[in-house]
Order: structure tokens, then C-alpha cells, then sequence
């Protein structure tokens, strides 16, 4: 369970998170989604006590993360940027880590195993790749056996081989009862293996809702029409719950009809079809449209009839 | 790597228990021993000292025969056999600086602050294991540099005397056992200014300059006042413990290594302080 209230943090003029509240239950996987820049790592900073919060505060199963007699049984974490010494070995850092906690090497041996680092193990982290890389910071993550993973960017990196992996693993530990908190600026990775969004934009937040409810609401059906009559039929359709884009001369994008509709329509009048193409506007549409411009909305699941307006609009 | 399809067994969970300074402290060991750069500058503190006896003391023994009456009458076999300690302190102050700022430069310290988060127990671990690595090391270099200085000394006279040293000669025992502790606290300084300035770049710079260059600068200074301010500069200070006889303007021997100690623990309190409150 991670608990941030009004949680804020400035860098000087700079305000990188902006009074979130929000909660992280266990037992399922939540992803946290927003474009680069958006707050996500500093989020996670301010959970793990690396940042001090400017405002507000986040707790983690109850407790201050920094309050914990032994966090990493609370918390295992990697994050974005790496967290490694590049002169040492992926062995040695996890044992270092390992004996802060008086974690057995069999332990360690355990992880490497599990992230698939056997034969690069006695290696310097700082000739890894960034696949590899992240697989060691899944295994320090791990380390702990924690009862919240929080993972930035995990599949970052990683190969289909891996990133199938992460996804199973993710809904493994969420599974077990676990906290699963992962960030991803990509919306088709969290449909895939999110059971709850957090979705935020300059550092506040959008949205906090369920997969499938985010998925209902914003993936939209869009009709693509090519008539050499496209503007006649534009301004034919056009209506209060009826948009009609002209993406370009003769091309047009209609929202609020069905393919049936407009050919129905179209036939009446003796408009021209040349195309007639019933389109699902993907999720990665929805979420960039979602985050694009400073959206000012205190998110709760019931205020998302207000985003569907600024979706559409 | 291979191919990872298994699925980890995470159950039962695994609690061994809180954090403490003496684990922290075993983690600090294995985080200095397994660095290569680390094992390098350890070396070549140890080589400096050692080699920066016994060249000059073998130059000395070559050129004694030829060398002037009042050349051989400033000769100081004590000093000369200690000369190594200037070069080596750089080694150990810049490994000080390295032990923390290269976990700011690598991203490491994230690591090590999510694990340890309320911090202070990695600054006193690192300056335990660190100090403690330091005079294990020192010690035996500032031993062997004596004893080998002077064996190569010995059997040249000045006066009729020997001119090598014996340890139990007054004050040379303190001035060699000294010489190690001089190079423990500096490299605690060390790691003091890398603590405080988390950059290696910067640390090693502000180590230099306080050590090395502060003290030479001085000179510009009417005499009076640099008479008065040079024995409390860190450098100097600390060095009167490697000092036979009281020179003028030099602290007494364990007063000015006690002051370079002072400095020590004001730059350990001041990265501290500072390492509680800042962010990563």
C-alpha cells in the first residue's frame, strides 16, 4: 500500500509533482503512466525517501519509508536512472546491498539466477547493456522479498523475451498479495499488464481509474471518409454530438456515427463514397491526447465525464 | 544470459531483520574491496610511501662522500625517510574523496540511501572501514620506509656519528607512528570534502588546494602574519607530528595533529548535516 496526500515537490520555480493524492493497493498491478517529464521518477524519489517532499507527504504500508527498521523488506525499487556503481560487479552490488540487511549470499545467488544474469554476474556493471542493466536492478528490487515492488520504466531496454517476463512477473508478485507499482510513458505496455491506472501530466494528477474503465471511455470509434464531396457531406452530418475533421482535401474524420450511418446518409443525398473505414482510435491516441496540454482536473473516477469532454473537444 | 522463463518462488518471504551500523559497516567493506580503482590507490599509497624514503635516502648515501659539511650538517634522516607521506596522503585523500562521490557520480548512492535511508550510518561506516583500512595499510608503509631509509643510511657518519637513525631515538618513534596517523586523518578529510561536495572533480580540487596549496600561498603574506596563521593550516598542522626538535611557527607535535583531527570531524559534521537534509 503506498498513501500520498497532496504530496509536491519544487525545484526552485520548478514544480515536478503537484499536490497528488493518490493510494496503491496490493493485490493487483498499478501502473503509472504519464510522457516523460511528467513527474513519475520524482514520484517515486519522494516515495523512497531519496527526495524530500515540498509539501504533503507519502507513506508506504503505513509508515515513512525512511521510518522502516528494515526498508527493503518493504520496499524493493528500481529506478529509471541508473543505481550502480560501474566499476563493481553485479554480484558484489547485490551483496553489498544484501549485507546492509544481513540478507544471505544464497540469496543473492537466488536473484541472479532468477533475472538471468549467471553468466555476466562476475562482470562490471558498467559494461552491461541496458537490457542487462535492468535486470540487475530488478534483482536488487527483489533483493528484499518486499512487500511493494515499484518498478520505473521496467521493460525499458529489455528484449520481447524480457518484457514478456516483466509482465509475468509483475502479475506473479501482484498475485502473491504484493504492492506492484510500475511507470511506463507508454500506454500499450500498461493496458497489457495494468490492473489499475495513476496517470499524470505536469506533475498532476489525470486520472485514477481502472484499466478497462480508461479503455471504455476513451478509445473512440472514428469513421474514415474519402469523397470527392467531403465538404458537402461534412456539413450534412454535422450536429451537436457529430464531429466531422477534414484531414485533408477530400478525407474526413467522423466521430459520433457509425459506417452505417454515414453511407445511409451519404446514399440519400447522392454523395460520392470512395472510402468508408470504421477505425478504433488506439489507446497511445487517448492517453497523448489525455496528457497533451495542462490539464487542470482533480482526478477521481467521477470527474471523467469531464475528460471525455476534453477528449472530444 | 539465458533465456528466463521460470517464475521466481518467492514464498515463504524472507525477514532477516533491521538494518544495523555494524551491517552497514560489512557493506561498506565489500564495497571498498571490490572496486579495482579502489585497490589501485590503496597500492599506490602504500608504493609512495616507501618509495619516497628510499630514493632520496639512497641519493643521500650515494652523494654522501662528496656532499658539503654544511649539506651534511642539514641532512634529516628522520624527515627524509617520512617524505613519502606527502605523496601518499594525495593517494588516500583522493580515495577518501572517491569513496562517496563515486556512488553520486554513478547513481550508486540511490541505491545505498533506499537501502540505508536514514543515511548517517553509511557516512560513519564508510569513515570506520575507511579509517580503519587506512592505518592497517599506513602503518607497515611508514615502518618499512623508516627502517629501510635508514638501513641505507647507515655505515655514513657526520662528525663521527652514524648518521642512521635508531627508533628508539627520542621523538622518532611518534614522528613514524605519527606519519600513519597523519595519512588516516587524511584521507578521512577526504572523504569529508567528497561528502560535503559530491563531485570527484570538485573534491579532489578542494582537497589539493587546502592541503597543498593553501600552505605555499601563504608566503605572500607579510611574515608576521603568515608566521602567525601557517601552523593552523591543515596540512601543517598535521605534519608537526612527523617533526623532530620544535622548529618556530610549528604547533607542538600532537597539538597540530590533534587540530588536523578537529578539521577532520568538522567536515565529517558538516556533510552530516548536509546529508541528512539534502535531496539524492
Amino acid at each position: 500500500m503506498i498513501e500520498a496526500h497532496n504530496l509536491t515537490k519544487r525545484y526552485g520555480e520548478q514544480t515536478a509533482v503537484n499536490d497528488l493524492t493518490f493510494t496503491v493497493k496490493p493485490g493487483i498491478v498499478t501502473g503509472f503512466l504519464g510522457p516523460n517529464g511528467s513527474g513519475k521518477s520524482t514520484t517515486m524519489r519522494l516515495i523512497l525517501g531519496l527526495d524530500a517532499p515540498s509539501q504533503g507527504e507519502v507513506k508506504v504500508n503505513g509508515k515513512r519509508y525512511a521510518e522502516f527498521p528494515a526498508p527493503l523488506h518493504e520496499v524493493g525499487a528500481l529506478l529509471e536512472a541508473r543505481s550502480v556503481h560501474t566499476g563493481r560487479s553485479a554480484y558484489n552490488h547485490l551483496l553489498a546491498l544484501a549485507q546492509t540487511h544481513g540478507i544471505p549470499r544464497s540469496r543473492v545467488d537466488e536473484l541472479i539466477e532468477l533475472v538471468g544474469l549467471e553468466s555476466v554476474a562476475k562482470k562490471r556493471a558498467g559494461q552491461f547493456s541496458l537490457g542487462m542493466g535492468q535486470r540487475l536492478g530488478i534483482a536488487s528490487a527483489l533483493l528484499g522479498d518486499p512487500e511493494v515492488v515499484m518498478l520505473d520504466e521496467p521493460v525499458n531496454g529489455l528484449d520481447p523475451d524480457g518484457i514478456r517476463w516483466i509482465r509475468d512477473l509483475m502479475k506473479t508478485l501482484a498475485g502473491e498479495g504484493r504492492t506492484v507499482f510500475l511507470s511506463s510513458h507508454l500506454m500499450s505496455e500498461m493496458a497489457l499488464t495494468a490492473d489499475h491506472l495513476i496517470v499524470i501530466g505536469r506533475g498532476r494528477l489525470i486520472a485514477d481509474v481502472s484499466v478497462d474503465e480508461f479503455i471504455r471511455r476513451h478509445s473512440k470509434l472514428v469513421v474514415v471518409v474519402r469523397s470527392p464531396q467531403a465538404t458537402e457531406l461534412a456539413e450534412l452530418v454535422a450536429g451537436p454530438d457529430v464531429t466531422a475533421d477534414a484531414v485533408e482535401p477530400g478525407l474526413l474524420e467522423i466521430q459520433g456515427l457509425t459506417a452505417e450511418q454515414i453511407g445511409t446518409e451519404a446514399a440519400a443525398h447522392d454523395i460520392v463514397l470512395h472510402e468508408l473505414s470504421p477505425r478504433q482510435a488506439s489507446l497511445e491516441e487517448a492517453f497523448m491526447e489525455l496528457t497533451r496540454d495542462e490539464v487542470e482536473f482533480h482526478a477521481n473516477a467521477s470527474i471523467s465525464n469531464e475528460l471525455e469532454g476534453a477528449i472530444a473537444a | 544470459m539465458s533465456a528466463v522463463t521460470a517464475l521466481p518462488t518467492l514464498r515463504p518471504r524472507i525477514h532477516t531483520g533491521r538494518v544495523s551500523q555494524l551491517r552497514v559497516a560489512e557493506s561498506e567493506w565489500t564495497k571498498l574491496r571490490t572496486l579495482r580503482s579502489t585497490r589501485y590507490t590503496l597500492l599506490a599509497g602504500v608504493g609512495l610511501t616507501i618509495a619516497f624514503a628510499v630514493i632520496p635516502a639512497f641519493v643521500n648515501a650515494s652523494r654522501w662522500s662528496t656532499m658539503s659539511a654544511i649539506d651534511k650538517a642539514g641532512f634529516r634522516p628522520l624527515e627524509t625517510s617520512l617524505i613519502g607521506v606527502s605523496f601518499a596522503q594525495l593517494a588516500f585523500g583522493v580515495l577518501g574523496v572517491l569513496i562517496i562521490s563515486g556512488e553520486y557520480s554513478t547513481g550508486m548512492i540511490r541505491s545505498t540511501f533506499a537501502a540505508v535511508p536514514k543515511r548517517l550510518p553509511v557516512l560513519w561506516a564508510k569513515s570506520g572501514v575507511f579509517g580503519l583500512v587506512t592505518l592497517v595499510l599506513a602503518l607497515p608503509s611508514t615502518l618499512i620506509a623508516f627502517f629501510a631509509a635508514q638501513a641505507i643510511l647507515t655505515g655514513h657518519s657526520f662528525n663521527g656519528h652514524d648518521i642512521a637513525l635508531s627508533f628508539s631515538d627520542p621523538g622518532v618513534a611518534r614522528a613514524v607512528l605519527g606519519g600513519a596517523l597523519y595519512l588516516t586523518i587524511s584521507g578521512l578529510f577526504g572523504l569529508g570534502l567528497g561528502a560535503i561536495l559530491r563531485n570527484t572533480a570538485a573534491g579532489i580540487s578542494a582537497f589539493a588546494a587546502i592541503l597543498f596549496v593553501l600552505p605555499p600561498l601563504m608566503n605572500v603574506l607579510p611574515s608576521s602574519w603568515n608566521d602567525a596563521i601557517s601552523p593552523y593550516l591543515p596540512s601543517n598542522a598535521g605534519s608537526a607530528i612527523m617533526q623532530t626538535g620544535s622548529p618556530a611557527h610549528t604547533l607542538a607535535p600532537w597539538t597540530g595533529l590533534g587540530l588536523f583531527a578537529a578539521y577532520t570531524a568538522v567536515a565529517l559534521a558538516i556533510a552530516a548535516i548536509q546529508l541528512r537534509r539534502r535531496d539524492v
